[in-house]
This record gives structure tokens, C-alpha cells and sequence, in this order.
């Protein structure tokens, strides 16, 4: 029981938003969405370890988070840079478009 | 001074190098005499080890140069042994040797690989000496396979010329055929004795049964068959007359032919142990002496009628080893390297005045053009005949003297021999020296007694060939027979001869009588009655044409060994490696080829169809490790 909600609650509320994030990157051809539901994803892990952790009154989890958080930035740093270097090649970001690794 | 030996092969090594490396940047003169000092220093060397050696009370030294395999139980220091065979032998090889380079700064003069010639000459020497020098059998089998390398290099020295290539390449396969019977005889003694050092095997050689030291005697024996031209695996030495001529004087004469012979004496032990193997050794020797006699009677090459001659003398040595005669076979091994390397010098002498030319039919007279030659090579030619008090007729006695104490027959072949040896030897003289020259005018101007560089070595080895005899003068002249005491601390089973003396000098009257008359034979024929050899292509009584053919051995070989094994290696290239392995190697590729152009379809480049594939590829794992 944390704040004096059932832990399951954290559970479904992370996998929501865990699915929204796998569907996001599955059905969107913006490079831009998918980053950002690759993003979504990551705290839908981050949200749960923060809640077991407390849970089990163990900071290894939150350790973890922070770490998550620090490598999300380090990619999000990179991924905007390819991607705005695609958009100057290609003037788009459409993912359907780019499949030039074919022939 | 005995400690001191392995300076004996260092100074040849060096002379290798030095000529080998810087040969090209310095002149003739200067390469020639680096390579002839440095086996000059070495027989200097030899000369003071061998009176230490012979004024020491200790016959067997045993001098460690460095450890060298150590392995578990397989421990081969590299240990020279120094012990009155090696040092006889070392003599010859450094004596002769020097002689032979200084006839050689003469002979080839003129020849553009001047120092190339020197390189091979010095690393022969210093592999002949380690063949010697060795404490273990595996030192002798580097040096005998160092020395069949460089016989190859010097076979095919003048390397343009592809019949000289073949020759060159003929000698070096016969050997390996030879070389693998010696190599599987040491395994053999190392398998039986666990050692592979003399002293130790020969010390323990009689607690081996009697078949496995017959089998290591027989296939030591096949190694010697190789390397000293014996039946079946001669073909290759009348071919190596290739090479230039104090090569086959020194090579295939002296000294490298005779390692078999060294070898056989070294082991005597596991021979005095088999009545099988020296049965065996004392019948193919002798049928190898008498067969190459025979083929040395037709020749028109004077140094294939040397060579043949050398092959037949080889046999002689080995009867003796056959019968027990080791230190007369020891004996003879000297004499021999003194008179036939004086003969193949000889030869060479009257080759180089007649302009390169080699066939006899086309000499004749060159007694008063090539003075010094012409009676260096009649005292050769006496001696290898065995006429009286000359080296060959003391060596040679005493080996048939031994042969007739073991086995009459034995010793009726190598009379004949004996007798043939002195027919060819002189029909040779006679047609070389004698008589109306039968070359071209141009060749007749030409003709010139050779440079002093070659007629020293000539007077010095015909000195050497008159005398070689005092070596070993017979027992029942009641003298000490110096070469037989010499040898006896390495002759572990001897029999001394119950020969009766009157039988003895029965022995020698007939030996001296044969010969005699051989030559008043030989006389009659080619000088008298002036009868001289069939130019090519004339028709020959069937006999004649058979031997001077070489009785067809070489045509024999090509038809049962060679042409079986071309048509089995057509047949292998044909199917096996055209179409088996080429068929795998070629199928693996398309294989590749095929599975991929199906593979890479999955390759589709959208990047939506990756992530989905990866999201799929996750579900499945996670799926996979929770429900199990």
C-alpha cells in the first residue's frame, strides 16, 4: 500500500502506458512520435521500479531510475541529432520513406 | 685439442656464409680462397685431433656442444663424438675436400656462378662433417639429409639446363626413398632402446631380440641403399654426372656416397647381431658391384664410366660389410676416395682441354697434350685395378680375402668384379690417352695441359693413391695392419680371420694374376688391335646393345613406378580433385549463394517492418521464459 494505493494500481497504470508507448512505435511513421514512445515506454519501466521499490524499502531500484534517466538523455541527444540530420537530407522524417539500406 | 672440435665444422659454416651472403660483392679470387682456407683450417684441425686422439689412451671422446631437444624422455644433446672412425673420416672429408676446392678455383673459372658453386661446396662439407661428428642418430640423419641437399643443389648447378634439373631431381627422390628406411631404422632404435645416442644403444644392443634388430639393421640398410647408390636405388648417381666435375669427385665419389658405408660401420653391432642383414648387405652389394661393372664396360661417357665404376666399388665396400670386414671396408672407403676422386679429377682435367667434351669416341692421344694428367690418371687407373702394391690392390685384397673366408661364391662375383673394374678402367685410359685423336681440328688446338690449381691436386691424390695401400698392409706379411688396430675400439664383434696364410697369398697370386692379364687384355683390344667403340645408333650384338643400355633399368623404373603413378595421379586429378573436392569446395559457396538470396528478401529496408519484427521477436522471448 503506498500513500494508500494498492500496488497493483502502479502495475496496471505502467503497463498502460508501456502498450500505448510498444503501439505508438509500432503503428507511427513520424520519427518524431516513435521517439517519444520509445520515451514513454522507458518511464512506464522507471514508474515501476520507483513503486517496488518503496514498496520493498529498497533503493536499488531508484538507482536504477536514475540511471534510466541518464542514458534516456544521453539517447534522446543522439536521436534528435540523426534525426535532424535526416530531415536536411531528406526534408522528411517519415520512416516509410526512409528505406534506402534496401538495394 | 679435442674439445676444440666443433671448430671442424664451424670453419666450413663460416665459409658458407661469408661467401653465401657477401659471395656476389667479392672477387673470385677472394671467395675461392675463403672457401678453400676454411676447409684447409679445418683439416688442420683434424689432422692435430687425430694424433691427440691417436697418442690418447681414451679412445672415445664425447664432447657436448649444447642441449638441444629435451623433452619427457626424449633428451638429444648436440654432442660430437670424436672416436677413431670419426676421426678417419674427418680426414678424408677436409683432406680430399681442400684438394678438390683448389681444383675447383681452377676448373671453374670461368663459370659466372663462381661463388654460388663455393657456398654449395662449403655447406656440403660442413653437413658431411656433421654426418660424421654426431653422437646420435639424429644428428647423422641432419647431416645426411643436409648433404643430399646440397648434392641436389650441385647436380643442378648449371640449373638452364632442364636435363641437369631432372638429374638433380632424380637423385634427391631416389634418396628420399632411402632416407624414410633410415629415418623409420632410428625410430625403431629409439622405440626398442629409448635412446638414440651410440654409446647408449650399442652398449644395450644385445639385450634386443634378434627380429627387431634385424628390421632396424635391414631398414638402416635401405637408407644406405639410397645414399650410397646400391641395387635397386643406384639410377640416380650415374645421372648426377651433371653436375660440374669435382662435385662428382668430391660428392660422388669420396666422400657423401661413402655415408652409408659410415653409417653401417657406426652400427656395426646390430649387423654382427643379424646373420639375416649381413647376409643381405654382403648379396646386394655384391650383385650391385658386378652389375654396375658389367654396365661400366659399354659406356662412352667418361664419366658415366666412372660413375658406374663407383657404384660397383660401393658395392665391394658393402660386401665387405656383409661379411664382417668392417675396417676393410673402412679401408677401401679411403683408398677409394684417394684413386676415384684423382680419376674424376683425371677426367675432369682431360673435359676441361677437350672443351666440355664428355665422350670418349671423340678423345684419344692426349697423352702428350695433358702430360701431368695423363700419368696422374695412369697410377689412378692402376690402382683402382688392383695392380701390385698400389692402394686399391691392398684394400680390395683384403676385402675378397675376407669374402672368401665367409663364402667362396661371394668371392668369385667379386673377383669378376674385380676383373671388369680393371677391363673398364683401362679401356678407358687406353681410349682417352692412346691413339689417333678423334675430335675436331678446333679441339685439337685447343688442347692444353690445365692450370696448376688443378695438376696439384692430381699429383698430390696420385701420391696418395700409390701409398694409400701402407694403411693397411696385411696381417700375414707380419706387419700391423695400422687401419684394423685403428678401428678396433669401435668394432664390437670381431672375428679375426682363421685364414691359413698359404690360402692367403693363393688369394692375392690370383688377384694379382686376373689383373694382370685383364690389362694385357685391355692392351691387346684397344691398342694393339685398335679397336674402338660403335658410334651411336650402330647395330650391337643383343648382349651388348642390352648392357649398353644399362640392361634398360632406368626405362624399367619409368614403366613399372613412374608411368603406374602418373596414370593413378591422372586418375586422382581427374575424379577426386576435379571432381570431389573442387565439387565441395565449389558447392559450399553456392550453397551460401543460394540460402542467402532467399535470407536477404527478410532484409526489406523499412524501418516500420524492423521494429515490428523486434517487438514480435520480444513478445516471443518474455513468452518463452515465463510459461515455460
Amino acid at each position: 500500500m503506498l500513500n494508500g494505493i494498492p500496488i497493483n494500481f502502479y502495475i496496471m497504470l505502467s503497463a498502460v502506458l508501456f502498450i500505448i508507448g510498444v503501439v505508438g512505435v509500432m503503428a507511427r511513421r513520424n520519427a518524431i512520435i516513435i521517439f517519444m514512445c520509445v520515451e514513454l515506454m522507458l518511464n512506464a519501466v522507471n514508474l515501476l521500479l520507483v513503486a517496488f521499490s518503496t514498496l520493498h524499502q529498497d533503493a536499488n531500484g531508484q538507482v536504477f531510475v536514475f540511471f534510466i534517466m541518464a542514458v534516456a538523455a544521453a539517447e534522446v541527444a543522439v536521436g534528435l541529432a540523426i534525426l535532424s540530420m535526416v530531415y536536411r537530407n531528406f526534408k522528411t522524417i517519415d520512416i516509410d520513406l526512409l528505406s534506402r539500406l534496401k538495394n | 685439442m679435442i674439445k676444440l672440435v666443433a671448430l671442424i665444422p664451424l670453419f666450413p659454416l663460416l665459409g658458407f656464409l661469408i661467401n653465401g651472403f657477401f659471395g656476389k660483392k667479392i672477387s673470385k679470387g677472394l671467395s675461392g680462397a675463403i672457401a678453400s682456407v676454411s676447409v684447409l683450417a679445418s683439416f688442420v684441425v683434424a689432422l692435430l685431433i687425430f694424433f691427440e686422439l691417436e697418442h690418447s689412451a681414451v679412445k672415445t671422446h664425447v664432447v657436448t656442444v649444447f642441449s638441444w631437444i629435451n623433452s619427457d624422455t626424449l633428451k638429444i644433446p648436440f654432442e660430437f663424438l670424436v672416436d677413431p672412425l670419426s676421426s678417419l673420416f674427418l680426414l678424408i672429408i677436409t683432406g680430399i675436400g681442400f684438394l678438390i676446392h683448389i681444383y675447383s678455383m681452377g676448373y671453374m673459372h670461368d663459370d659466372e656462378g663462381f661463388a654460388r658453386f663455393f657456398t654449395y661446396l662449403n655447406l656440403f662439407v660442413f653437413f658431411m662433417l656433421l654426418l660424421v661428428l654426431g653422437n646420435n642418430y639424429l644428428i647423422m640423419f641432419v647431416g645426411w639429409e643436409g648433404v643430399g641437399l646440397c648434392s641436389y643443389l650441385l647436380i643442378g648447378f648449371w640449373f638452364k639446363n632442364t636435363e641437369y634439373n631432372n638429374a638433380a631431381k632424380k637423385a634427391f627422390i631416389m634418396n628420399r626413398v632411402g632416407d624414410l628406411g633410415f629415418l623409420l631404422g632410428i625410430m625403431l632404435i629409439f622405440v626398442t632402446f629409448g635412446s638414440i645416442t651410440y654409446g647408449d644403444v650399442f652398449s644395450i644392443a644385445s639385450s634386443g631380440n634378434e627380429a627387431t634388430v634385424t628390421a632396424i639393421a635391414l631398414l638402416l640398410f635401405i637408407g644406405a641403399m639410397g645414399k650410397s647408390a646400391q641395387l635397386p636405388l643406384y639410377t640416380w648417381l650415374p645421372d648426377a654426372m651433371a653436375g660440374p666435375t669435382p662435385v662428382s669427385a668430391l660428392i660422388h665419389a669420396a666422400t657423401m656416397v661413402t655415408a652409408g658405408i659410415y653409417m653401417i660401420v657406426r652400427s656395426n653391432v646390430f649387423y654382427s647381431m643379424s646373420e639375416v642383414a649381413s647376409e643381405t648387405v654382403a648379396v646386394v652389394g655384391v650383385a650391385t658391384a658386378l652389375f654396375a661393372a658389367t654396365i661400366g664396360l659399354f659406356q662412352n661417357d667418361i664419366k658415366k664410366v666412372l660413375a658406374y665404376s663407383t657404384v660397383s666399388q660401393l658395392g665391394l665396400m658393402f660386401l665387405g660389410l656383409g661379411v664382417g670386414a668392417y675396417s676393410s671396408s673402412v679401408f677401401h672407403v679411403t683408398t677409394h676416395a684417394f684413386f676415384k676422386a684423382l680419376l674424376f679429377l683425371g677426367a675432369g682435367s682431360v673435359i676441361h682441354a677437350m672443351g666440355g667434351e664428355q665422350d670418349m669416341r671423340k678423345m684419344g692421344g692426349l697423352w702428350k697434350h695433358l702430360p701431368i694428367t695423363g700419368k696422374t690418371m695412369a697410377l689412378g687407373t692402376l690402382a683402382i685395378s688392383g695392380f701390385p702394391f698400389l692402394s686399391g690392390f691392398f684394400s680390395k685384397d683384403e676385402i675378397l680375402a675376407h669374402t672368401y673366408e665367409h663364402s667362396p661364391v661371394l668371392w668369385f662375383f667379386g673377383m669378376v668384379t674385380s676383373m671388369l673394374t680393371a677391363f673398364y678402367m683401362f679401356r678407358l685410359f687406353f681410349l682417352t690417352f692412346f691413339g689417333k685423336f678423334r675430335g675436331t681440328h678446333e679441339q685439337e688446338h685447343h688442347l692444353h695441359e690445365s692450370p696448376g690449381s688443378m695438376t696439384m691436386p692430381l699429383i698430390v691424390l696420385a701420391i696418395l693413391s700409390v701409398a694409400g695401400g701402407l694403411l693397411g698392409l696385411p696381417e700375414f706379411w707380419h706387419q700391423t695392419n695400422w687401419i684394423s688396430e685403428h678401428l678396433s675400439p669401435i668394432i664390437m664383434h670381431k672375428s679375426p680371420s682363421t685364414l691359413p696364410h698359404d690360402t692367403e697369398w693363393m688369394l692375392m697370386g690370383i688377384a694379382t694374376f686376373s689383373a694382370l692379364t685383364i690389362i694385357y687384355i685391355a692392351y691387346v683390344i684397344y691398342m694393339q688391335r685398335n679397336i674402338r667403340p660403335l658410334p651411336e645408333g650402330a647395330k650391337m650384338p643383343f648382349i651388348q646393345r642390352v648392357i649398353y643400355n644399362k640392361y634398360y633399368v632406368d626405362e624399367l623404373y619409368n614403366a613399372i613406378i613412374r608411368k603406374p603413378l602418373d596414370a593413378i595421379s591422372g586418375i586422382l586429378h581427374k575424379y577426386v580433385d576435379e571432381q570431389i573436392i573442387d565439387g565441395i569446395v565449389n558447392g559450399v559457396g553456392t550453397t551460401v549463394n543460394g540460402i542467402s538470396s532467399v535470407v536477404r528478401k527478410a532484409q526489406t529496408g523499412h524501418i516500420g517492418v524492423y521494429i515490428f519484427s523486434m517487438v514480435i521477436g520480444i513478445v516471443l522471448i518474455l513468452f518463452f521464459t515465463f510459461i515455460k
